[in-house]
């Protein structure tokens, strides 16, 4: 599997970072250098084996469902580049 | 007075708590070599003179109570990728801009618990993604290490590049690190440090920026084996606000350190007998074995046959997990916005001009190895794959292996914007290539300078253990520093 200008332009596009029309085909080069690498897996046979979930034989564990933090908003809201009234301020999304 | 600077973590708190000399003398001491060093070797990317002397004041006053922790006035420097309460915290990155946490990471709490002073925040490749330090926004490391006869600056690796000069410089007497494929490991061995990842879930992620979850995990890096021991043992503890945190006791690792290897058993794994390897790694690796069968382990050789998997199955989970973690840099809560016509055209230009070209890459093949269709194909099998490296080492342990010994890394410390790897990232991934294996199965395992190369660059050896078994690391670990008996400080020329 590889990846052309166009498609790294999608995957861009998911990833929202704007990627620049003329460094898209070095970015396909450079993405395909790194697909290519990882290609070696299709040598492993993996008939039947489940996929690692969780690296240690560890199950979450559970808590009471009740609130232990909070009532804080400035703090929240403290690091934005923009706010107002303890809410995040981004631009217009509604008509 | 001699130069506080030249002790180890050790001595430094000892000498503290015997009033030899005091936490402020010590901490003033490292402030005005960092002062000194800083400008060439880019080791802090902030430096928290008011903060650090306050802290050693508070430590001294405590010691002339009868109080004080088990690190008590000892001055550390912290990864930028550590949240600490009002200072820089910026994991090398340009997205992350002005940002000063509300809040303080789970392991830097327990260490000022224990007494310890903060000196100021270590640069670090951007979001730790990146083997030489090379990608942080604040410009590279330094290497205070130098071939024989050359004023060539060379890499101090990475990701933890900064943490690593720093100690090596003796500007910190221990910092924080993190591993996710080597990051502790590696810039330890281009340095002469000791710097051990410990097992998957000892250490609280709580408060460290995430790179990639099921991978990352903190640990120290120091210039001894025991200074290791002693910075872990405050480091690590069960914390309920980390689920993936182990609810188990922290043992005594410093009660480890001198323990031996006497009837233990040492793996040596023929698939990390690399092809073009340097004769040199060969010989330190053999040494090291020698050194271990000199102090009563057994040498047994064991196959571990999926080593060679682990290095492409991580560039797929590794930048997956990247490229969900990284979502969260949007322009909206913290750090760089650069504003569009719309939220989303705000959130590509804030992405694109905040994060660098290492990470925007890592995101991209993330964001396509996780999109729709390709799901299966690559992260599904990669953590198959995950599944087969992990069971090669439940196999080995099982079969009566106690721990492990490989080399570190491929070579010693390179150049600073090497040609080759700048043309091929692979080639840069390939740094990784004997630490990434104990990162995909969430193993302990520790670098130990052992030698130098041709040129006098440290060389070093890694020894892997059992889950939850770092003990036998440090027992072993200190075995390989003291047969080796070098001096690994670097000739001064910053």
């Amino acid at each position: 599997m590889s990846v052309d200008a166009n498609i790294v332009k999608r995957i861009g596009h998911l990833a929202r970072i704007k990627l620049e029309q003329e460094n898209l085909d070095g970015l396909a080069g450079e993405l395909n250098t790194i697909l290519g690498f990882v290609e070696q897996l299709d040598e492993v046979d993996v008939s039947g084996v489940e996929p690692m979930t969780s690296v240690i034989p560890a199950s979450l564990r559970v808590r009471k469902d009740e609130i232990t933090d909070g009532g804080y908003a400035d703090k929240i809201v403290s690091n934005a580049p923009l706010s107002e009234d303890n809410f995040f301020m981004v631009p217009k999304v509604v008509e | 007075m001699s130069d506080l600077t030249k002790l180890s973590l050790k001595a430094t708190r000892d000498g503290i708590k015997n009033k030899d000399f005091s936490a402020l003398e010590v901490t003033d001491s490292y402030l005005s070599a960092i002062e000194a060093a800083n400008p060439k070797l880019n080791a802090y990317v902030s430096i928290e003179a008011e903060q650090a002397r306050t802290m050693a004041k508070q430590s001294d006053e405590k010691l002339a109570k009868g109080q004080g922790g088990a690190l008590e006035g000892v001055p550390l420097g912290i990864k930028d990728l550590f949240a600490t309460i009002g200072t820089h915290t910026q994991a090398g990155s340009h997205i992350l801009d002005g940002f000063k946490p509300e809040y303080e990471s789970s392991i830097t709490a327990n260490l000022w618990a224990d007494g310890a002073v903060m000196l100021g925040k270590l640069n670090m490749d951007e979001f730790a993604m990146g083997s030489s330090n090379e990608t942080s926004y604040y410009g590279a490391v330094v290497n205070p290490w130098r071939a024989d006869d050359s004023n060539k600056d060379l890499v101090p690796g990475g990701s933890s590049g900064g943490s690593a000069a720093a100690v090596s410089a003796w500007l910190c007497a221990g910092a924080t690190a993190t591993d996710t494929g080597g990051s502790i490991r590696q810039p330890a061995a281009f340095t002469g440090t000791v710097g051990i990842k410990p097992t998957y879930g000892r250490c609280s992620r709580w408060g460290v920026v995430a790179f990639a979850s099921s991978l990352d995990q903190a640990g120290p890096i120091t210039r001894t084996v025991e200074d290791s021991a002693l910075m872990l043992n405050s480091m690590a503890g069960f914390d309920k606000k980390d689920s993936t945190s182990v609810d188990l006791a922290v043992p005594d690792f410093a009660a480890a350190v001198e323990r031996g290897v006497k009837g233990l058993t040492i793996g040596v794994p023929k698939e990390y007998r690399m092809e073009g390897m340097p004769q040199e790694i060969e010989t330190l690796w053999q040494q090291g074995l020698a050194w271990l069968k000199d102090e009563g382990a057994i040498i047994k050789g064991i196959s571990l046959p999926h080593t060679k998997y682990a290095l492409p199955a991580y560039y797929i989970v590794a930048p997956a997990e990247a490229s969900s973690n990284l979502a969260r840099y949007d322009g909206v809560k913290y750090g760089l916005r650069v504003n569009g016509d719309s939220i989303d055209e705000m959130y590509e230009n804030t992405r694109a001009k905040g994060f660098g070209a290492e990470v925007q890459r890592r995101v991209l093949i993330g964001t396509y190895v996780l999109s729709a269709g390709y799901y299966d194909a690559y992260y599904v099998k990669a953590q198959k794959v995950r599944t087969l490296i992990k069971r090669d080492f439940e196999q080995v342990f099982a079969d009566g292996i106690d721990a492990i010994l490989t080399p570190a890394t491929p070579s010693a410390a390179f150049g600073i914007a090497d040609q080759e790897m700048a043309a091929d990232p692979v080639k840069m991934y390939l740094n990784d290539i004997f630490t990434v294996t104990v990162n995909m199965a969430g193993l302990p395992a520790i670098a130990v300078p052992a030698g130098k190369d041709a040129q006098g660059l440290p060389l070093a050896l890694q020894l892997i253990g059992k889950p939850f078994d770092e003990e036998t690391l440090f027992a072993a670990g200190r075995v390989i520093e003291r047969s080796a008996g070098l001096d690994f400080t670097p000739k001064k020329w910053w």
